[in-house]
């Protein structure tokens, strides 16, 4: 970093060596960083804290001015509503099979590929690999209007098909997974084929054990997108609610129930739940495959 | 002799074979669809449903390229990165440093600012359209009521989708800061305190003159998330007033040109342009996981 030696400057006059004040200075700069955490928290937080709220107020309610800030009297029947009439139980099993398909079709794909580039010689490997990347220039955005004409005639409209097929392959998934598998000593590889072990086996009982961290970040990678996508579905699910995932589900839910707000945003929440849950559980997994390329 | 290379065309096989399934899935998903928009680029669609599209050549492209509403769609989508970008990576950029230190607390704190990257657009969308909404959200209480409602105003419409945006790239950007910092060589920010540098002095001399791959990181990443996204857009303002609004960003005129229009030639024209804009990020992000190659060995 050319940076960092004017930085590095010569030092400062010392400092009035009087301890007191300087112990409090770093007291107050404590409770300065908590301040500004807190008001980081708040900002971050506070409209799907207003959703939380907005759900558990009676309609009438939630156009009170001032606003309601806190729910004094909740009603949770919103929920029941959204889970019943507003079919978000439909929808969230609908999002569960397709986000499950997508990760594991996802999951062995690039398992599979990476190991073919990770430990296997063949003609044509570099420029196999090079159309792997290539895919990752090509954004998913700009395939939809053939895409869409190919679903159709496949007739895979309104079908689990339609909806996870395009997306059981990943460049970033397998580029990962061989950067995992790079790691592996070459000499497991030769030590493992003295003891009698095909590709297979090996692939199955040392190679992905030992990728294990890596194969959670692209699990947990894959889910997350799988189950927020928009566009695709929003395309594919057109007219009929028996696929429809829980994001088209939520624009339906506030087109159809504009009285009845409470109920749109109780649905909001059921939707955010299993993501949220994911975060708790997995976070080092889902920092670690949205940094990486970040930092070496 | 023989049996080597019997062992080594079964190698190649065994590679080959391991490939297919993920070739295939790139063959007729991304890669045949991508070449198919510049054939679909060059044939209109017919002025009645059910006739055959006609070749127009480069006809097409120029009336599509010399459009206002292409270049309003233009317009509008760069105006949406610039505000959406530097924002989230700015307020990213806050959250980590004032994250980065071991106090009581900070675990839970982490997991609040890296939250909004788990909440879908669709989420996103619903929750600030409650709060936008002229009669039961925040803005009466707030004393700002502009005619027509936010999310039907020329003016406001844009900013408004771009906060949506901003808040839920907070998240990612968060996260991408907070590796950048925990990467940096502690002796290096030890010997600058040492030195005397203060907070402030620190923060633009040592910190973010490190930082910058990591920025550049962001920047990227942020940058192509801003050209995807369109999801609040569709939810919140919808195709029929996406256009006086100044909402139509690229993606959505695609979207629309596709679904709304049943004009798959000009959704293919938009898509390149799309596809061009972008390509200056992807490869930028290309190298970034390059990087990682070169060090890895093959």
């Amino acid at each position: 970093m050319p940076a960092t030696d004017t930085a590095v400057r010569p030092p400062a006059p010392a400092p009035p060596a009087a301890r007191p004040p300087r112990r409090r200075h770093r007291r107050l700069r404590l409770v300065l960083r908590y301040t500004l955490l807190s008001i980081g928290a708040v900002v971050v937080l506070f409209p799907l804290y207003m959703a939380v709220v907005n759900s558990l107020l009676a309609p009438s309610q939630i156009a009170h001015q001032p606003p309601p800030f806190f729910p004094l009297h909740p009603q949770w029947g919103s929920y029941r509503k959204a889970w019943t009439e507003g079919d978000l139980a439909v929808y969230l099993r609908n999002s569960a099979i397709q986000t499950t398909i997508i990760v594991a079709g996802q999951l062995v794909t690039s398992v599979l590929a990476a190991y073919a580039f990770a430990f296997l010689e063949f003609p044509f490997k570099r420029t196999l690999f090079v159309v792997f990347l290539m895919t990752l220039m090509i954004p998913f955005e700009v395939t939809i209007a053939t895409n869409l004409s190919t679903v159709s005639s496949l007739g895979w409209f309104n079908t689990f098909p339609g909806l996870t097929v395009p997306f059981l392959a990943t460049g970033f998934g397998t580029f990962l997974l061989r950067q995992a598998f790079l790691q592996i000593p070459r000499d497991l590889r030769e030590a493992a084929q003295l003891d009698g072990y095909g590709h297979f086996r090996f692939l199955w009982s040392v190679a992905v054990p030992l990728a294990r961290p890596a194969l959670a970040a692209l699990g947990v990678f894959s889910f997350l997108s799988a189950w927020n996508q928009y566009l695709w579905p929003l395309l594919v699910t057109g007219n009929d609610n028996s696929v429809r995932t829980v994001q088209i589900g939520l624009k339906q839910l506030i087109n159809t129930q504009l009285d009845q707000i409470n109920v749109s945003l109780a649905g909001t929440v059921i939707a955010v739940v299993p993501l949220l849950i994911l975060l708790v559980v997995f976070q080092k997994q889902l920092v670690r495959s949205l940094t990486s390329g970040a930092v070496k | 002799m023989s049996a080597l290379r019997s062992r080594r065309h079964r190698e190649w096989g065994l590679a080959y074979l391991l490939l297919a399934p993920a070739l295939l899935i790139f063959a007729v998903f991304t890669f045949y669809p991508f070449l198919r928009n510049f054939k679909l680029a060059l044939y209109q669609n017919p002025p009645y449903p059910g006739l055959p599209s006609h070749y127009v050549g480069l006809h097409q492209v120029g009336s599509v390229l010399a459009s206002t509403s292409f270049h309003q769609s233009l317009v509008s989508t760069l105006l949406y990165v610039v505000m959406v970008v530097p924002v989230g990576l700015i307020g990213g950029l806050l959250l980590a440093v004032a994250a980065h230190k071991a106090i009581r607390g900070m675990a839970w704190f982490r997991l609040v600012f890296s939250s909004t990257v788990v909440t879908s657009v669709a989420v996103a969308a619903v929750v600030f359209g409650t709060l936008m909404d002229p009669v039961v959200g925040l803005l009466p209480w707030l004393g700002v009521n502009p005619h027509p409602a936010i999310l039907e105003n020329p003016t406001w419409a844009l900013p408004a989708v771009s906060l949506i945006a901003v808040w839920q790239f907070l998240g990612l950007s968060f996260v991408i800061m907070t590796a950048g910092l925990q990467s940096l060589p502690d002796e290096v920010l030890e010997a600058a305190r040492l030195d005397g540098a203060g907070g402030w002095t620190m923060f633009w001399r040592v910190t973010v003159p490190l930082l910058s791959p990591t920025l550049f990181f962001g920047l990227v990443v942020g940058t192509i998330y801003a050209f995807q996204s369109f999801g609040q857009i569709d939810i919140l303002i919808g195709p029929q007033n996406s256009q006086f609004t100044h909402t139509d960003v690229l993606l959505y005129s695609v979207y629309q040109a596709l679904s709304i229009q049943d004009n798959p030639g000009v959704a293919a024209v938009l898509s390149i342009v799309l596809f061009a804009i972008l390509l200056v990020f992807t490869l930028a992000q290309l190298r970034f996981l390059e990087r990682r190659v070169t060090y890895a060995g093959d």
